[in-house]
């Protein structure tokens, strides 16, 4: 101990300075580090707000009540006394679809989730489930509009809104099996138990308890898949294909947010792009809401 | 307790509990299960059949055959520039968003101040929200824009005189929408995605740890590199693979910027093309049961079976981090 | 051990490595329900849990048992529901009688062998909804009921935990915004709800307070003019304050039984008396 001691005490003047050297470099390698961890993050805010304010500049000047209302209409060319056109039928086909959507693929979502989390935590075919339903939740979501295009719209003769709302279906399962899961998986043993010991079957315990105290959870899971599947683009061109006027018909092609963005946008029509932006500012406000409102809700659970 | 309440109010009728219930919810699960497990398989089958008439007609050549020529009468069809080109701009937007993520995510695990955390992390959480459509009209009306005029004019000949490099900034393309920006746009998408999972696997290091590293008089950095790193680095490589994956199959942010050439980009700045961008242009207008469209199916194929080797990847490396 | 000794405990009711067991009542010669030769496994691999256990729970008292960590206590309890039935693997062998009825073989209706042997957790459980429909859940289980009917059972319930008059005017309000001892009595007032006949407490005060301990504890002596009652405990007080028998355990095997007053004033068996008077290794 002492010897360590007089080591550590009594320093040469050479080693000493080598000492400070060596400190001197290390703060200044921790100082680098924090500059480019502190820029890194201004990047990545930078590139949010960018997003965000070109959004909002671009977006508003087109936004009126015309927009919301109107079905499409073809470029005026800058003629102004030709009607200008709206984004009506996009939004209704996209609320449909996405409802559709998010109603087929929550219960079985909830299912799968449930069976993970209350049948299968261990088993082989339950680590089978688990590890492909992940897989599906990064999968490309334009292959899963090749799937549905080749098993719904070949042989129903054609694109049609319940293609469309069955390709969104196949995205908002993996999410809500996700989210389900987890939070069942937070519900502590006791709480089962404790219902089971009052005589009650399994799904009861399942259905009337585990999922009331899961409740929030998984309500974020499907505003989460609500939102995400809001903005899918890919999957719709494949199925549901866009429609330039307002149809509520299932059977038909359907329009959606997403497709007459990315339709209007590269027309080439200074006009249309115009009403390309107010789209995509409505979609990304609805998506960052629901988002948010998410969030507020899973926090109000901790 | 008065003896009233030791008497028992009315007795109901009794119910019998069957166990049906139980069964058919059990079945129902199950089922449910089986149906994701039968989904998956189904995606693979329906892709394979669609493309079989195009691997029965060009054969494993498919693969690396450059030639993509759907006019009718001289049809031919090859893989290889859009593979090439996916797994190109893949990689370059990892190069690009991998460095940005770790800092941000090591910002957010030891450098910011408690009442930053929140919000900052939240605001990186939405940008993993905004839709892919936004990236794609964000990058072809503001990114291409600037990159055309302040990276590849201003930069391009400088870097194009360089020895050896320079052929990777030459380019006749000068349309600004390429190679480059569709990388670029995918790395800021895959951005958050990489950087909350390492930001998640920094925090599940053992406070301990650090703190005894800490007790030794390490840096932050020392920390970093001495400790969270080789605790994390598995997981951190799984998250890696996790934005990998998702850039693979990006379809619109990609469709808008890379300008969709059928040509294997030999500079930054050419234009190329993506599986998934070839079939969101492409398929929508190509014929029901045509060659071009079985052609569109193999590459959709090709790109399942890359994605999903990397997910797998992914998910396996994350599995312990999961669990 | 069959042959419970019917002495009157009263001479021996006195105090022995400082605890003072209350009960001076004579033991219930009726057996509500009887374990023969149990033995227990948690997975096919493991050692046994239990081994041979032959032991009598009287009628309408109360039956402590105690014991170090890990020596089958709550093992047994989580026989006597067929709580572990949950959990594929574990597997109990022997008899456990209710009513000339094994409680093990396989064709007994495990949901109402649970309405008529009813079980409070370590931890209260209160379930995420109301505190009236806590009381409802398990009622409704088994029986039909009319409204009316079913309010005068959550009363009756609810008063029976002692706990009527701190929530009759908000039943309709969270069962989770009540307090640790409060939820605790909500979980007694849902399981004596679904009138059982045998109520089962698995360390029912170690999450609680030692007042919340104390209104649980009267409420234990209060409820077995009703109830069969087994408690678990690794609270050597407790169990004498509260029990009319008491059980120790060892490694998996009963070491001994005897009314509270006896084992707790003239253990037979040397580790008995090595852990009741704390020195045990």
């Amino acid at each position: 101990m002492s010897a360590v001691i007089s080591i550590s005490s009594v320093l040469s003047p050479e080693e000493a300075a080598m000492k400070r050297r060596l400190g001197r470099r290390r703060r200044l390698i921790d100082n680098l580090v924090r500059a480019f961890c502190l820029l890194a993050t201004g990047v990545g805010l930078f590139f949010l707000a960018s997003i965000m304010l070109t959004l909002l500049w671009r977006g508003i000047v087109a936004l009126d009540w015309t927009v919301l209302t109107a079905e499409f209409q073809p470029t005026r060319y800058g003629d102004d006394s030709l009607p200008k056109g709206g984004l009506a039928h996009a939004i209704v086909g996209s609320l449909i679809q996405t409802f559709i959507a998010t109603a087929i693929g929550t219960p079985i979502g909830l299912l799968v989730g449930t069976y993970l989390a209350e049948y299968a935590r261990d088993s082989k075919f339950g680590l089978a489930v688990r590890f492909i339903s992940d897989i599906l939740l990064s999968a490309p979501s334009v292959l899963i509009g090749l799937f549905i295009y080749q098993v719904v719209v070949l042989p129903t003769g054609g694109f049609s809104g319940m293609a469309g709302a069955l390709a969104l279906a196949i995205i908002v399962i993996p999410v809500v099996v996700r989210t389900t899961e987890d939070m069942l998986q937070l519900i502590p043993n006791t709480l089962r138990e404790a219902v089971v010991a009052l005589g009650a079957p399994k799904w009861k315990m399942i259905t009337l308890v585990a999922w009331r105290a899961a409740l929030s959870g998984i309500l974020t899971g499907v505003l989460l898949a609500f939102a995400r599947i809001m903005g899918e683009t890919a999957p719709l061109l494949l199925t549901s294909f866009g429609n330039n006027v307002l149809s509520t018909d299932l059977t038909r092609a359907m329009a959606s947010l997403p497709v007459s963005i990315y339709q209007q946008a590269n027309s080439g029509f200074p006009d249309l792009i115009e009403i390309a932006w107010s789209g995509a500012l409505l979609v990304t406000l609805g998506v960052l809401i629901i988002n948010i409102i998410a969030r507020v809700l899973l926090r109000k659970r901790h | 307790m008065s003896a009233s309440t030791s008497t028992f109010p009315p007795v109901g009728r009794r119910r019998r509990i069957s166990d049906t219930g139980d069964r058919i919810f059990a079945a129902l699960c199950t089922a449910a299960g089986g149906f994701v497990l039968v989904l998956l398989g189904a995606i693979i089958v329906t892709l394979f059949i669609g493309a079989l008439p195009a691997f029965e007609r060009f054969g494993v050549a498919f693969i690396w055959g450059t030639t993509w020529n759907p006019v009718e009468g001289r049809e031919e069809f090859g893989a290889g520039v859009s593979i090439v080109g996916t797994l190109v701009s893949s990689l370059l937007a990892i190069i690009f968003a991998v460095p940005i993520a770790f800092g941000i995510a090591f910002f957010l695990t030891e450098l910011a101040p408690g009442w930053l955390k929140r919000p900052i992390g939240t605001a990186i959480e939405l940008l993993a929200a905004v839709p892919s459509i936004i990236y794609g009209m964000w990058g072809l009306f503001v990114l291409v824009p600037f990159v055309q005029k302040n990276i590849q004019l201003a930069l391009g000949e400088q870097l194009a005189a360089l020895p050896l490099v320079g052929f990777l900034f030459e380019s006749t393309n000068f349309a600004g929408t390429s190679l480059f920006s569709a990388s670029l746009v995918l790395a800021i998408m895959i951005l958050p995605f990489i950087a909350a999972t390492m930001r998640d696997v920094f925090d599940q290091v053992p406070a301990v740890y650090k703190e005894s590293a800490y007790g030794l008089g390490a840096t932050r950095w020392e920390v970093m590199t001495g400790v969270v790193i080789p605790y994390t680095r598995v997981s951190v490589v799984g998250g890696i693979m996790l934005g990998l994956g998702r850039a693979l199959g990006e379809t619109m942010a990609v469709t808008f910027v890379i300008g969709n050439a059928n040509r294997i980009a030999t500079s930054l700045f050419d234009s190329t093309t993506t599986i998934a961008s070839v079939i969101a242009m492409e398929f929508p207008e190509s014929l029901a049961g045509s060659l071009q469209q079985s052609a569109l199916f193999a590459i959709g194929f090709l790109l399942f079976v890359i994605s999903f080797a990397v997910l797998a990847i992914s998910r396996w490396l994350l599995r312990p981090r999961l669990k | 051990m069959n042959d419970q000794p019917s002495i009157p405990v009263a001479e021996l009711t006195g105090s022995f490595g400082g605890l003072q067991a209350r009960s001076n009542a004579q033991l219930n010669s009726v057996a509500r329900i009887s374990v023969r030769n149990l033995d227990f496994y948690y997975g096919p691999h493991l050692p046994k849990a239990l081994k041979g256990i032959n032991l009598d729970f009287p009628d309408r008292q109360v039956t402590g048992m105690i014991g170090p960590s890990g020596c089958g206590k709550s093992t047994l309890l989580r026989v006597l529901n067929r709580m572990y039935s949950l959990y594929p693997g574990q597997r109990a062998e022997g008899e456990v009688i209710m009513d000339g009825r094994n409680l093990l073989s396989p064709d007994i209706d495990i949901n109402e062998l649970r309405s008529k042997v009813g079980m409070v957790f370590q931890k209260p459980t209160p379930f995420p909804m109301t505190i009236y429909e806590n009381i409802a859940f398990g009622v409704r289980l088994h029986e039909k009921l009319s409204k009316k009917q079913m309010d005068e059972r959550v009363e009756w319930a609810l008063t029976r935990a002692a706990l009527w008059n701190e929530v009759k005017d908000r039943l309709q309000s969270s069962a989770m915004g009540l307090s640790g001892g409060q939820q605790q009595r909500l979980c007694i007032a849902r399981t004596i709800a679904v009138r059982p006949e045998v109520i089962l407490f698995d360390e029912p005060t170690s999450a609680l307070d030692p007042i919340s301990t104390l209104k649980i504890e009267e409420l234990i002596d209060e409820l077995k003019r009703d109830f069969t009652i087994v408690i678990v405990t690794h609270n050597m007080q407790q169990a004498a304050r509260c029990a009319d028998q008491v059980a120790f355990f060892y490694l998996g095997e009963l070491i001994e039984v005897a009314p509270a007053a006896q084992l707790f004033t003239a253990p037979k068996h040397p580790k008995t008396q090595e852990y009741i008077t704390g020195r045990f290794g």
